[in-house]
């Protein structure tokens, strides 16, 4: 089942220069679509874009009288600059929920890892496993911080990492994932949401202590539901999946880490 | 993963300044028409006849599962499906998209299942819907061509567009769509092996498309499909990378219509086979445009992308202009442009 719809916008807040949290009115969409955290709406950015753009969902919320869903981008280029200057009380043309999300057991605690745009998609896993989860979270510098107060509500424990040090550990995420498993591995799964080499050490961690490791990919795309094969990612196998049908999220060991 | 709970759901956060906006008409994305009296929508391309003009184009409706999943897909003239050849193939390197100003660049490489597993697990299901299926094929030398056709025409497909233009595949493709005698051995080849009517697609990079036409025409062919895409590149300024991986690929989306009605006016005066139009269709008045260029039914193939009802609306357009026009068949359409 897939809904293509027109959602208002109902709250907008700018968490930095770049970045902005954007709640929609979803209809149907939560209740017809929704399968698990890690899926991806794909919105249409005005008649200046071509394409749509694939955009995370962050938070699904129950309410009345239609579930909202939560969104956080990053303005990059002309779609996203366009999806930035809406204002509350626009509607936008939503295509969603698309993609499998993470395969996750509601009893389940799980090792949640985001990288920069990367972390909001991982709060559906926190709100998922209701508080029992551990969040590490790495940005560039103190002031790129995003939604630390909602992992930190969401989550048993959050671990900051920054590039350049102004905020919690100085370094990679990866560092401070090796520092949690050797305390303690008893995670049910690593998640992880970033850039590709991020989720590659990532994946290099959570393999050392036999976690196994579940990570979102991206790659650009065209119809977003499996029917134009645009946004191919090279498996381990030698065969090619599709980020927006049998992702975005891939089991780490699945993918092709070399291309 | 089991059915998803919803409990975990916290409630909506209670938003101040909630801004009231009016209310758009309606959700839904489209509400199919009800059919125009007196106005008769059907069309018959080389002796196949489709309940309307309106065909989805190849690799960009996949198989029609999942567009199936948003509408009933039977409203449509015709699928045309992703371009099979005689194995599975995986395709080109990612990046495959790059999108362009009113359009989009692809390199997807005829990523396919082969062409026995599609006769084999898509077939059977598609068969099952009252929808034209078209067969698109591509292949290396003019014998598996002819060995696809004849697997196809056994399995019962309505129609084979064989495929002489995918500008990705380096062994031949574009050698076949760009060259005259090349194009007409294929087509030969194809007709000798097909007892389903064989559609010939022609690629718009050449200096004469209306050459290649009379030669395939020659040949046999039943009908000649055009344009499939253009060859273009789009380049990263800051890492000084072209977007795709393969460097340049496919370009398609509204950005290429003029290109393409160019085309099937000019190939349609060259020839008398029927012709199928596409190129940057994405609504009823773009199919209508195609049509009095010369087309006898379009393809709607990018604008999918950018709106997944494209095709069912296209369909409900055109019979909404159409009855504007007071014609009482929506194929008096086809060629009735009035030059200058
Ligand atoms: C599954 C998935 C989930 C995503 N979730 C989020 C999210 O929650 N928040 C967020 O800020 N960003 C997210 N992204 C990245 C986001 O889609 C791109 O930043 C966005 O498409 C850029 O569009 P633009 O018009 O601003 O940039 P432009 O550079 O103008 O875009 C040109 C074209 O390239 C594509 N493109 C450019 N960068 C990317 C990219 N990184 N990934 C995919 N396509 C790209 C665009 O979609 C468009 O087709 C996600 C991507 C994927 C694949
Ligand atoms: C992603 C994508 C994949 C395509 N794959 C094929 C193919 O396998 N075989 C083929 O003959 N044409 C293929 N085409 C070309 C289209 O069928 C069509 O000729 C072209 O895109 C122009 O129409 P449009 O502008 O409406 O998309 C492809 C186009 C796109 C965008
Ligand atoms: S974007 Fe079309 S198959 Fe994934």
């Amino acid at each position: 089942m897939k809904v293509e719809t027109k959602c208002k916008i109902v709250q907008k807040v700018w968490l930095n220069q770049d970045t902005v949290y954007m709640v929609l009115e979803a209809g149907s969409i939560v209740r017809d679509t929704c399968k698990a955290p890690g899926q991806f709406v794909h919105i249409k950015c005005g008649e200046g874009s071509f394409l749509r753009r694939p955009i995370s969902v962050c938070a699904c919320m129950e309410g009345e009288p239609e579930d909202t869903v939560a969104i956080v981008f990053e303005r990059r280029g002309t779609g996203t600059d366009w999806l930035a200057q809406r204002a509350c009380g626009e509607y936008l043309d939503v295509l969603g929920f698309l993609g499998n999300g993470f395969t996750m057991k509601p009893e389940g605690r799980y090792l949640l890892v985001g990288g920069g745009i990367g972390v909001p998609p991982m709060r559906g896993c926190a709100q998922y496993t209701m508080g029992r989860s551990t969040a590490i979270l790495g940005f560039r510098t103190a002031q790129r911080a995003i939604l630390l107060d909602c992992f930190r509500q969401e989550c048993a424990q959050v671990l900051v990492a920054t590039d350049d040090g102004t905020m919690g550990h100085h370094g990679f995420v990866d560092a401070l994932v090796r520092q949690v498993l050797e305390k303690d591995r008893d995670f049910t799964a690593v998640l992880a949401c970033g850039p590709k080499p991020m989720l590659r050490s990532v994946w290099n961690v959570a393999k050392e202590f036999g976690v196994p490791c579940q990570v979102s990919m991206e790659e650009r795309m065209a119809c977003g539901v499996g029917a134009c094969l645009g946004c191919a990612t090279p498996m381990a196998d030698g065969t090619m999946k599709h980020v927006c049908k049998d992702g975005p999220i891939f089991p780490a060991e699945e993918v092709d880490w070399n291309a | 993963m089991p059915e998803y709970n919803r409990t975990w759901l916290p409630k909506a956060e209670q938003f101040a300044g909630r801004c009231p906006a009016e209310r758009p008409e309606t959700d839904e994305p489209w509400t199919p028409a009800q059919p125009i009296d007196g106005l008769d929508m059907s069309v018959t391309l080389a002796g196949m006849t489709m309940k309307n003009p309106v065909v989805v184009a190849s690799g960009t409706f996949g198989f029609g599962r999942e567009y199936g999943q948003l509408y009933d897909i039977s409203r449509l003239g015709g699928i045309c499906v992703k371009g099979l050849t005689p194995q599975r193939r995986e395709g080109n390197p990612a990046p495959r998209i790059a999108e362009t100003p009113m359009g989009m660049l692809n390199s997807v490489g005829l990523q396919n299942p082969g062409v026995d597993a599609f006769i084999a697990h898509e077939l059977p299901r598609l068969r099952d819907i009252d929808i034209r299926i078209i067969a698109n094929i591509s292949g290396n030398t003019p014998e598996e061509y002819g060995v696809m056709c004849e697997k196809l025409s056994a399995a019962g497909v309505d129609m084979i567009e064989v495929n002489i233009s995918c500008p990705n595949v380096k062994a031949g493709g574009l050698a076949y769509g760009t060259r005259p005698e090349l194009a007409a051995e294929v087509t030969e080849e194809a007709k000798r092996h097909s007892t389903v009517p064989v559609m010939v697609k022609l690629s718009p990079n050449v200096t004469d498309i209306t050459e290649i036409a009379r030669a395939v025409e020659g040949a046999g062919a039943d009908a000649i499909s055009l344009i499939n895409t253009i060859r273009g590149m789009r380049i990263d300024l800051k890492t000084r990378r072209p977007i795709l991986k393969m460097n340049t690929g496919g370009l398609s989306g509204p950005a290429v219509f003029p290109v393409a009605v160019r085309m099937v006016w000019e190939v349609a005066n060259a020839v008398k086979v029927p012709v199928l139009g596409m190129g940057g269709v994405s609504n009823g008045r773009d199919a209508a445009e195609m049509m009095l260029a010369g087309a006898t039914a379009v393809s709607v193939g990018a604008a999918c992308f950018a709106d997944p009802y494209a095709p069912v609306k296209t369909v409900d357009e055109l019979a909404q202009i159409a009855a504007e026009q007071g014609l009482c068949q929506v194929s008096q359409l086809t060629g009735a442009v009035r030059p200058w």
